[in-house]
């Protein structure tokens, strides 16, 4: 019984990761309706700068974390306003052209600056090892992370919601033209909300270093689960995602345990039969716009 | 200067270059070295490139008087690029020899290509059996997961472990490490209680590892490809497993001596069955960390014995042809040879010119702050046991 709460607990800390890491893509997909599968990159950008912080220059990793964040945001910003803006009115095709060549760019550029060996954050003592609750094994550090993205998550709802950000960023994607009309600049939402969402997944990149692995292949390795996470959750709310992310990662990690010889396309066969029974994915809107 | 001594000048300058040209006609033997220098398996490529390097630093870029020109090519370790590479050296740059090799898959796809064009393999890194077996032309200088894998599977029967789980990548060398560690674990009296299988682009061992937990085992046997050794160690650690008296055994190449440092101390303690360890206490071993280190600051891994050794058996086998690059006497050149590695005492057996070699059991221990593996028992001479079993 205890093991089944190990399991959730592990399952639940994957699963807030993968939401981390893909919610950035959940509002540049869903919200901005633009296919930016360089999302991984920031991600991987975040890792390394975290990485080269607390390893080469010694800060401590908590206050690491934050600049991870905000480097792949101003990284995010800067390609925005140079690369990404004129591909807004483009074909998914060409975005998806664009950006998977920006990915193995940065995949080139990283082996080449950082070595092809992968590399581990040095973490605080406090965060390494597991600790007995009533006999289920939580583990410090996936306890960190269900913290760290709990709190995120409620934030990013509410910024969605209830604030004057959140509402003008909705209009600004339903309907630019209009949007721009009432006096709302749409590129400048564009690009904060751009920016906000590279700089969750360099923040992503940086917590997932010690479960996930960090090298230059990051963003090539883990594209397929962003994208099934936007995929099943649908891309029009945060909640999709956020349920999606905990979906997969329970059903990952409980299938890895439990059915070991099935274990890694537990989530793939949770991904089919979602699109089969919801093909906008859990939240989706089922009407065209 | 006098008109004539202008003439006398050109004429000896004109003489001198006569002089020269049968020295630049001397031959080169080329030889094309494809190994992975970008990509997951890089530091496979790092390391024997630079073991090449250091080999021939030390010892000329001349054998038999003929000029070794090494053309270096990467494949990231994708067995389709190793093929047309290795087609264009062969056709295009003429070379006597392909090298290299950083994984199964790339080493079987050149293997066609050694056989028409009898031109000698010679594989430095990948460890399945059955390569050797795909050409006639191929010679292997590292090692194969049988070697090891039934040596520790021996070591752990006769040491007390009863019970043990295994967590292999699910890939040829995975399959190959788990079935002749069963083989022999089981012979001599062990049970494996747990059998676990990792997908090779395994984001997380979580789910695996407390399965591992769950089914308390004495040991852990593991393998997992270089690179992937670190993530295990530092969440087998996560999960208490190091606390709990489950062991860590294996094949060494999880406790590859490139690695080891990054894990920290959970590593201490991991028994493994390996060829190379930095720490292995001979003078010729000795000198070549040493060299190793001075070059390239860091240490040599066994990916790099295999290296060196492969370059230095090339060197051999031409002073023997004298110069001579026909493939067919290159390799009978090869069988047999015997010499002295840092690893310690190997051959190329002369039926499958497969390594034969030493393998020690070896335990991760601090040294000088640092982490090693320090070998405490030896197998002499041993065969890979994929093919002697025929």
């Amino acid at each position: 019984m205890t093991t089944l709460f190990t399991i959730l607990f592990d399952g639940i800390a994957y699963g807030m990761l993968l939401f981390v890491l893909a919610c950035g893509l959940a509002v540049t997909l869903g919200l901005m309706n633009f296919v930016n599968l360089a999302h991984g990159a920031f991600a991987m950008t975040g890792g390394y700068i975290c990485a080269v912080l607390v390893n080469n220059s010694g800060w401590p990793f908590f206050s690491a974390l934050p600049l991870a964040f905000v480097s792949a945001a101003l990284i995010g910003v800067a390609l925005e306003r140079t690369l990404y803006r004129h591909l807004y009115t483009r074909s998914h095709l060409d975005q998806v052209l664009f950006t998977i060549g920006l990915t193995f760019m940065s995949v080139a550029a990283v082996d080449y600056i950082m070595g092809s060996s992968r590399i581990f954050i040095k973490l605080p003592a406090a965060l390494e090892g597991q600790f007995d609750f009533f006999g289920v094994g939580i583990g410090r550090y996936r306890l960190m992370i269900i913290v760290i993205c709990g709190l995120l998550t409620v934030a990013l709802q509410l910024i969605l919601s209830k604030t004057r950000f959140g509402s003008r960023l909705r209009a600004a994607v339903d309907d630019p033209r209009v949007a721009s009309g009432l006096g709302i600049n749409v590129p400048q939402v564009f690009a904060f909300t751009f920016a906000f969402g590279c700089g969750l997944a360099g923040l992503g990149g940086a917590l997932s270093a010690e479960i996930l692995g960090l090298d230059p292949y990051f963003p090539l390795k883990f594209m397929i689960y962003f994208l099934i996470v936007v995929t099943v959750g649908g891309s029009s709310s945060i909640t999709g995602p956020f349920l999606a992310s905990l979906l997969l990662g329970i059903g990952d990690v409980a299938g890895k345990y439990y059915v070991p010889k099935m274990g890694p396309f537990v989530i793939y066969t949770i991904m089919i039969v979602i699109l089969i029974w919801r093909p906008n994915g859990l939240f989706g809107r089922t009407a065209a716009r | 200067m006098s008109i004539r001594s202008h003439m006398v000048l050109a004429a000896s300058a004109v003489a001198g270059i006569l002089a020269f040209a049968p020295a630049q006609a001397q031959e080169t033997v080329k030889i094309g070295l494809i190994l992975p220098m970008t990509g997951g398996q890089a530091s496979t490529g790092k390391q024997i490139d630079n073991a090449v390097k250091l080999y021939m630093q030390q010892n000329g870029d001349t054998v038999a008087g003929k000029k070794i020109e090494i053309i270096l090519k990467d494949d990231a370790a994708v067995p389709d690029n190793t093929k047309r590479l290795a087609q264009e050296l062969i056709v295009n740059d003429k070379v006597s020899f392909i090298a290299g090799f950083g994984v199964t898959p790339a080493a079987l796809a050149a293997a066609p290509l050694a056989t028409q064009a009898k031109v000698p393999e010679i594989v430095m890194a990948a460890g399945t059996s059955i390569i050797t077996e795909r050409s006639p032309y191929i010679v292997r200088t590292s090692f194969t997961l049988a070697q090891s894998s039934t040596i520790i599977g021996d070591w752990a029967a006769k040491n007390g472990i009863k019970k043990v789980a295994t967590l292999t990548s699910d890939y040829a060398p995975g399959n190959d490490a788990l079935n002749f560690f069963k083989q022999n674990f089981t012979a001599g009296g062990g049970e494996i209680v747990e059998e676990v299988k990792v997908p090779l682009q395994n984001p997380d061992f979580a789910p695996f590892l407390q399965r591992m937990k769950d089914s308390k085992p004495d040991a852990v046997f593991v393998f997992v490809p270089a690179g992937q050794g670190g993530n295990f160690m530092k969440q087998y650690a996560e999960r208490g497993l190091d606390k709990s008296g489950i062991r860590v055994i294996g094949p060494g190449d999880v406790m590859d001596d490139d690695l080891l440092n990054g894990m920290g101390d959970a590593a201490l303690g991991t028994v493994t069955a390996h060829l190379y360890s930095a720490a292995h206490p001979s003078a010729a071993n000795k000198e070549f960390v040493a060299a190793y280190k001075k070059a390239f600051n860091q240490r040599p891994g066994f990916m790099a014995v295999g290296g060196y050794d492969g370059i230095r058996l090339i060197y051999e086998a031409l002073k023997k042809t004298g110069g001579k690059t026909d493939g067919d006497a290159l390799i009978e050149a090869m069988k047999g040879m015997k010499w002295e590695s840092p690893r310690g005492p190997i051959m190329i057996d002369p039926e499958t010119r497969d390594i034969v070699q030493n393998i020690y059991i070896r335990k991760v221990e601090k040294v000088d702050g640092e982490l090693y593996n320090v070998e405490f028992a030896t197998f002499e001479a041993v065969k890979d046991s994929g093919k002697t079993k025929k």
